[in-house]
């Protein structure tokens, strides 16, 4: 630490353009490899609103779609609040036995933290097919493909929360004399109940999205039909349908903002 | 003696904080409360009503454990063969890492330009509602939108994923760059520093840490959009790779291979964010 | 020379924060500025480099209106005019030398600027004011490990560095214990003296104005009510000022 103060802002400029390079160098490397050709991509994106505008302009026929996107839409929103709500009773008893805080034991503790990433780490499109597989195309291989995914990510969210916010608490009532199952209903489930309410809050406005792309995999709820128009270039249809997303996703997260703001 | 026990419980209980504070606490008790029943309600709605095409469950779910067993527990390479997958894997990683800048560049320019504190009030909104707009449309969709204009391929992917990178890291930088106190701006502005000059020298360092923790966080998210990409899209990489072998030819085995490499890379991704930002913690 | 000129303020409608504030002050000069809270000193003060745009009067700095300017002229106003914060607005992960280097900012190219690319010459005064400010030893520690009195030398050193005819300090001791202050106080005396500046500091210890200050401006609910050397501040005055006696504060 003792350097010349002129020798560390030398340092620190090498630093800064060191960095710099890199990432340029890793952008320019990565265009090369994948093949990108960073005008042309520059120039699609006009392009490709022109084509929105022109092409997604919904029509008078696109109308008569909305009753069926519609009903397809909140199918998908029903399935992606249950999903979440059933990977979030799931997640707190694990995440429960897994903190550091609330948690058995270091052994139990690391293998929930194992299995936890692991699940997470699964990509969707591995669920979404192996499911398709065993339960075909139906509303439940959405469902269980999507609380599969949530889970994983739950648990490490509510361990975290766990262990930041209720480990005083915790203390606190441990000191009193009471017992495990007192401190975890009394102090632990009270202190953390609007963190996990704001995360499963989260957690459902990313399955409706990541509902799109289960949909189109396995052939159900709203990402089935935007595909079937999409690939039979009904695109006045498919513009109705990802305007209906847009809406319905910018809605929910409006009310969940609304809704943390009063509980957090 | 039990008497005096009870006098000392429930003395502290009676003399609580003042009314006002007690009406605010109750009306967040009620919300959580009505969110969680009528989430409960919804769930209950859902699960007995969904449709399940007929399938006996357990006849189903007997399946599934096969095929989790041929997947976890009998890996292998299949008819592609190790080089192959790991050039897929490779060509998803770099589309993920590629797409992560691109989103980091322009979230970072947006977020400057859409944070309360810094900007004009209409700028700011405008960019925040096209921002919300943006990622309220799914990754693949956007992938699909650009693969109509450009074809199928890694343009498309790339054009794609960043888009909804920006509009992601826009809003996770400018909630960053609000949380900054005015007076840090101030204390620059009064020395006459330009805008620009401003942001690289008291906004940027300040915030680096939570930038390097958030831009790790969407490589991460963009990883899994690449394979997601290139299953539902036709992009290439690992994900179409997944996309045939677990849903054209259903090799299990080679589904259970190529799931584990991922799972290795996102480790991988995960510890190396740690490292940077550990790194950036401690500057 | 900073002459104000009948300066008027108002946040809300038929609510004057300032009326008619007129005052000169001379280089080489430690004003302080003293009166009740919400009298109005920092609106003052922030009206002095345009952070607050104030609705009417002049600012003459040297002869030229601050108030007229536009932005690239504010730019260069605001350069010669240092700023010193109670809560000394450092940014906190940067280095000390990094802080006080950013003085320097407002003369730089954008691009320069962005880089924090200072020349030698810069760096070498920067360690020379640090040296005066007493901290040539703290020069590569980050500002979020050093005490309250340090920081407050380093924002002043940061404000040295622009070159400035004018200091603005905005209760620059009020979060310092009684030993820091009188440091602090005593350095911003003698550097008014070293290099000719004006130096206005709003101030909440009267003791510390009578002590310190060459001139000092009493406000009052926005008028001004006191513009004198500090030797004629007396009880009489004190009391019109604060409503009510303030005596043990004169000893
Ligand atoms: N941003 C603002 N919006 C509305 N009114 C303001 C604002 N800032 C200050 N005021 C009002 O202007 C008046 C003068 O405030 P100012 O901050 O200049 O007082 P002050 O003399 O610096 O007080 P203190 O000694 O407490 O710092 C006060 O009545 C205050 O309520
Ligand atoms: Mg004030």
């Amino acid at each position: 630490m003792m350097q010349s103060p002129t020798k560390y802002l030398a340092h620190k400029g090498w630093h800064q353009t060191a960095v710099i390079a890199i990432i340029g160098g890793i952008y320019v490397f990565g265009s090369w490899a994948l093949d990108f050709n960073n005008l042309n991509g520059l120039i699609a994106v006009p392009k490709a609103f022109a084509w929105l505008g022109i092409n997604f302009k919904p029509t008078a026929n696109s109308m008569t779609y909305l009753p069926r996107i519609w009903q397809k839409l909140i199918q998908t929103v029903l399935l992606a609040i249950s999903s979440t709500v059933v990977a979030a009773f799931v997640a707190i008893f694990v995440a429960l036995l897994g903190s550091k805080v609330t948690g058995v034991n270091a052994f139990v503790q690391t293998i929930v933290r194992g299995i936890a990433s692991f699940f997470r780490n699964i990509p969707l499109v591995a669920w979404s097919m192996i499911l398709l597989f065993a339960f075909k195309q139906s509303d439940f291989t959405g469902f269980l493909a999507l609380l599969l995914m949530s889970v994983g990510y739950l648990i490490r969210a509510f361990m975290e929360i766990i262990e930041d916010e209720a480990s005083e608490t915790m203390l606190a009532l441990k000191a009193t004399g009471a017992s495990y199952f007192q401190v975890i209903f009394q102090a632990v489930l009270p202190q953390i109940l609007p963190s996990i309410l704001s995360w499963i809050l989260y957690m459902i406005e990313n399955n409706v999205r990541d509902a799109t792309l289960v949909g189109i995999l396995t052939g159900t709820g709203i990402g089935f039909i935007f595909d079937i128009y999409y690939k039979s270039f009904r695109f006045d249809a498919a513009g109705m349908t990802v305007l209906a997303i847009i809406i319905v996703v910018i809605a929910l997260e409006t009310i969940s903002n609304q809704i943390r703001r009063v509980i957090l | 003696m039990i008497n005096s026990e009870e006098k000392i419980i429930q003395k502290p209980k009676n003399p609580r904080s003042p009314q006002i504070k007690l009406h605010e606490k109750s009306l967040s008790r009620t919300m959580i409360f009505v969110v969680f029943i009528s989430l409960v309600l919804i769930t209950g709605y859902t699960l007995t009503h969904l449709d399940t095409a007929g399938v006996k469950v357990n006849v189903a779910f007997r399946e599934l454990a096969m095929t989790l067993n041929q997947m976890f527990l009998q890996p292998n390479a299949g008819t592609d063969g190790v080089p192959l997958l790991l050039q897929a894997l490779a060509s998803s990683v770099m589309l993920s890492i590629l797409t992560t800048i691109i989103g980091a560049v322009f979230g970072f320019l947006f977020a400057v330009l859409a944070s309360k504190n810094l900007t004009n009030a209409y700028l700011g909104a405008g960019i925040r509602v096209v921002m919300a707009i943006v990622r309220a449309i799914p990754t693949i969709i956007w992938a699909l939108i650009f693969s109509i204009v450009c074809g199928l391929g890694s343009t498309a992917a790339i054009l794609g994923l960043s888009f909804h990178s920006i509009a992601y890291l826009t809003k996770a930088y400018s909630e960053s760059i609000e949380g900054i106190d005015k007076s840090t701006i101030e204390s620059l502005k009064v020395t006459g520093a330009k805008f620009w000059v401003i942001v690289f020298q008291a906004i940027w360092p300040t915030i680096v840490a939570s930038f390097v923790s958030w831009t790790f966080i969407r490589l991460e998210i963009n990883f899994a959009n690449a394979i997601a990409v290139g299953a539902a899209a036709g992009a290439g990489g690992i994900g179409y790779q997944l996309f045939v072998v677990s849903g054209m030819s259903f090799d299990f085995h080679e589904t259970g291979f190529i799931v584990y490499l991922v799972i290795l890379v996102t480790f991988v991704l995960e510890f190396i964010a740690v490292k940077i930002r550990q790194f950036y913690l401690n500057r | 020379m900073l002459e104000v000129k009948n300066l008027q303020k108002s946040y809300e409608k038929d609510r004057p924060a300032l009326t008619d504030i007129s005052f000169d002050i001379k280089p080489g000069t430690f004003v302080a500025i003293i009166g009740p809270s919400g009298a109005g000193k920092t609106t003052i003060l922030r009206s002095l480099n345009q952070l607050i745009k104030d609705d009417d009067g002049q600012i003459l700095l040297d002869g030229d209106d601050i108030r007229t300017a536009n932005k690239t002229q504010l730019r260069k106003f605001r350069r010669q005019i240092g700023m010193v914060f109670q809560n000394y607005n450092l940014v906190e992960r940067l280095t000390v030398i990094e802080n006080v280097l950013h003085g320097r900012l407002g003369y730089k190219s954008t691009l320069a600027g962005v880089f924090g690319r200072y020349t030698q010459e810069e760096k070498e005064e920067a360690m020379s004011l640090l040296k005066k400010v007493g901290l040539e030893n703290f020069a590569l520690k980050r500002c979020s490990e050093l005490s309250g009195g340090q920081k407050q030398r380093v924002g002043i050193a940061r404000s040295l560095i622009q070159h400035p005819k004018v200091i603005l300090c905005d209760e620059p001791i009020a979060s310092l214990d009684p030993a820091s202050a009188q440091n602090v106080m005593e350095l911003l005396k003698d550097l008014t003296e070293e290099y000719n500046l004006i130096c206005i500091a709003n101030l909440h210890q009267i003791n510390m104005a009578k002590k310190y200050a060459d001139q000092i401006i009493g406000i009052r609910k926005g008028k001004l009510v006191f513009d004198e050397s500090s030797d004629l501040l007396s009880e009489d005055i004190l009391r019109t000022l604060y409503d009510q006696d303030i005596t043990e504060e004169l000893e």
